[in-house]
């Protein structure tokens, strides 16, 4: 463990807090009930599994909204701006640097909550994976009124094969997200983070310039 | 104050419980059925006539066709509308060479030699086949009466000499000759229950547990539901009865009464519209099912769900004698025949699971004119026609009877043997030959005299005993990967039985090399900083 001295820092305010949370109980829900419906196993039952799965879909894609205004109107878009600078080091970080003991290259500060490789994976997740998902899944639930909206040319099994590839691809996301909470300087660092908002990093190195303006 | 907020809490929870009820109340009836009953002139109520009070029927009836000229002094176009009715003609007004009397074959007792074997005749709604007048009380008659047979038994008496004989059965006769009514389900079902030269043979949805079915069983007709007679639904018009005739669909198009209130009543949407299911997150998914699933399909789970059906009927292995020269009939499960030296073998199921087609209402049907291909067995005699890219093609139930015939081996078509006991046929025999060669040029069909025999299949589409609603299929019998009801069903994506190989294993692959890897990872990290506190 570092010897460095540690500060608390406020890095997630209360909706932003909120919605992962909610995104979370809304995920999990949905991997399990779409396992069913995709045949995986039998549990709450077909028909069940199915109403579940669509009410939290629609559920998910309307506050989905919520959180696109949040980050346009927040500015806090600009935290999910990709970049490559330090990239590589933050690789090297946790395939090698962290077994040394190493500090981490780019830590947490108010003002760049993601280090670049949490961007670059964020912005994937949440500007590609999860709306991707959310729009075959809106396709999926809404096939018979295809023909009124002369989108017919899809086949539903065209559909379903990127929704369900869509759900591997999250789901091998949250295992690896899942783990990676464990990385802070404890084990339940950032998770705490997340539920309390406070993040205690180690402090000292100041937020870098490229972090703060970072534009495409 | 706050008892009174309470109070009015209470008030509108029992306001939106009443009208929540009211709500179920209301849709459990099809949207069409109030305007079907308005519509229903086919109904007692409407009855203006007292047969019994007619002087025309008070008469000695010596013939079954007196009786005819009798009904025709007053119902004066019956005759002129019947005679251009399928149930008269036994010849398909749409498809040439189709039909009973014409070159149509089916798997059960082959052909009817143009009408020319007798006992098919026992369903023909003449006298004498076409020969003599209409037996209007085939449909009419309100009374278990044999009417054929009763008239047979007149003449017989009447040749007797014996007075007290006759006087006994024209009394009879006489009793039952006023009776007279709208068919019920005993009158048709004297023939369609009875299919295929027995109960339950050719139908697997349409038996003599029909005439006085359970809810259960069929929730329209049951006695102890709405007890709908066949005519219900089978409207008709100037005697033309509303239904599938071979390739030619039952209707055109999918029209329900709310659409138009004078549609015919032969479908389901014409009552229940295409969108029947209740309008909750469920009843919605269920009605987006419409457009490629028949209603049938989930409401009809089995067939012959009260009396067994006949599945199976090889023709091959007819005309065994026993060791002293005698016919064989040997029975077998549900009390019914599992080997007839005049008929062969036969298989009965009770509770089938039918099995499903994309279907667009017509049925392909081979005649006795057709040329078959006995290297590609079994040879399909009636087949649904449909396509998954066909839209309006559904997938819906059949019931699938298997069984095996005689062909011409050099001409490759189907034989049609003369069967009935009157005509000297194969029953009183058991002779091939003979009863293939007399039937065969009856027909006016060629023979080379040589036969053999090959497997067939026969389709009936699945309509009737539908269940109640709460004994419908459920999604899990088709949405499954094992054993899916629609397992052989092609051309559509059906989630939960489908899914694309490749992917899963490629998904369900990364994700545990995912595990996998994260458990080194912690693994390292826990080795790691133990060593580097054992440093310090």
């Amino acid at each position: 463990m570092s010897h460095k001295k540690m500060t608390n820092l406020y890095l997630f305010t209360r909706y932003e807090r909120l919605w992962h949370w909610l995104q979370f109980i809304m995920i999990s829900i949905l991997m399990v009930t779409g396992l069913e419906v995709h045949g995986v196993y039998v549990w709450l039952g077909y028909a069940t599994a199915v109403k579940i799965h669509n009410f939290v879909g629609i559920t998910w894609l309307i506050t989905f909204f919520f959180f696109v205004f949040w980050i346009l109107t927040t500015g806090e878009w600009k935290q999910y701006i990709p970049t490559t600078k330090k990239l590589f080091s933050v690789i090297r970080f946790y395939s090698y640097g962290i077994f040394k003991g190493e500090p981490h290259p780019v830590p947490a500060s108010k003002e760049a909550k993601h280090n670049p490789l949490q961007r670059l994976t964020y912005l994937g997740v949440a500007a590609a994976l999860l709306p991707l998902q959310m729009l075959t899944g809106f396709m999926y639930w809404s096939y018979h009124s295809w023909d009124d909206w002369g989108i017919d040319f899809f086949t539903l099994k065209q559909v379903a094969i990127a929704h369900m590839a869509i759900a591997f691809a999250i789901l091998i996301f949250v295992i690896i997200h899942v783990y990676m909470t464990t990385t802070g300087h404890t084990v339940f660092a950032h998770i705490k983070a997340m539920i309390t908002g406070w993040e205690e990093i180690e402090e000292g190195e100041p937020v870098q310039d490229w972090e703060k303006a970072a534009r495409p | 104050m706050q008892k009174r907020l309470f109070r009015l809490v209470l008030c509108l929870a029992m306001i939106a419980l009443l009208s929540g009820q009211r709500a179920i109340a209301k849709e459990q009836e099809a949207p069409g059925l109030k305007m079907a009953d308005q519509s229903q002139i086919n109904s007692a109520k409407w009855t203006t006539v007292d047969h019994s009070k007619f002087k025309e029927l008070k008469k000695k009836f010596t013939s079954g066709d007196q009786i005819t000229k009798a009904c025709l002094s007053c119902h004066t176009e019956a005759a002129d509308q019947l005679h251009r009715a399928i149930h008269w003609q036994w010849l398909s007004p749409y498809d040439g060479g189709y039909g009973k009397g014409a070159y149509s074959i089916n798997n059960f007792c082959i052909s009817t030699n143009k009408m020319h074997d007798l006992e098919c005749e026992n369903c023909h709604i003449g006298w004498n086949g076409k020969h003599d007048g209409i037996n209007c009380l085939k449909c009419h008659g309100q009374t278990n009466m044999d009417w054929r047979q009763e008239f047979k038994d007149l003449k017989e008496a009447m040749d007797s000499g014996d007075p007290d004989w006759v006087g006994e059965i024209q009394a009879d006769i006489q009793k039952d000759v006023v009776k007279i009514g709208l068919p019920q389900r005993r009158n048709c079902g004297s023939c369609h229950f009875n299919g295929g030269g027995g109960e339950g043979v050719k139908h697997g949805d349409l038996d003599g547990s029909l005439i006085r079915p359970s809810r259960n069983l069929d929730v329209h007709m049951g006695i102890d539901g709405q007890n709908f007679t066949c005519t219900r639904c089978h409207t008709t018009k100037n005697h033309l009865v509303a239904g599938r005739v071979y390739s030619t669909p039952a209707m055109k198009k999918h029209v329900s009464l709310v659409q138009n209130d004078l549609a015919p009543k032969i479908e389901c949407e014409s009552c229940h519209t295409s969108k029947p299911h209740k309008k909750n997150a469920i009843g919605r998914k269920l009605n987006d099912h419409t457009d490629r699933v028949a209603c049938q399909t989930c409401h009809i789970p089995t067939f012959a769900r009260a009396h067994a059906t006949q599945m199976e009927w090889y023709w091959e292995t007819a005309g065994k004698r026993d060791k002293n020269g005698k016919i064989i009939q040997k029975k077998g499960p549900y009390g019914r025949p599992v080997y007839k030296s005049i008929k062969g073998n036969f298989v009965w199921k009770k509770n089938v699971k039918p099995e499903y087609f994309w279907y667009n209402g017509s049925i392909k049907s081979l005649t006795a004119k057709d040329v078959i291909d006995p290297s590609n067995q079994p040879i399909w005699i009636s087949k649904p026609v449909g396509s998954p890219s066909d839209k309006n093609s559904k997938i819906a139930p059949f019931k699938v009877h298997r069984g095996s015939q005689p062909y011409d081996i050099e001409n490759n078509t189907f034989v049609t043997p003369l069967l009935s006991e009157e005509n000297n046929g194969f029953w009183s025999t058991l002779d091939w030959k003979d009863s293939i060669t007399r039937g065969m040029k009856l027909m006016g069909l060629p023979y080379s005299g040589k036969f053999g025999f090959v497997k067939t299949c026969y389709v009936q589409p699945t309509t009737h005993m539908v269940a109640p609603k709460e004994n419908a299929v459920k999604c899990i019998e088709c949405h499954t990967r094992n054993n899916s009801r629609l397992a052989s069903i092609t051309g559509v994506y059906i989630p939960g039985r489908d899914r694309f190989i490749p992917l899963d294993m490629a998904g369900w692959g990364i994700a545990i090399i995912s595990l996998i890897a994260i458990g080194l990872h912690a693994l390292g990290r826990i080795v790691f900083a133990a060593r580097r506190k054992e440093d310090d």
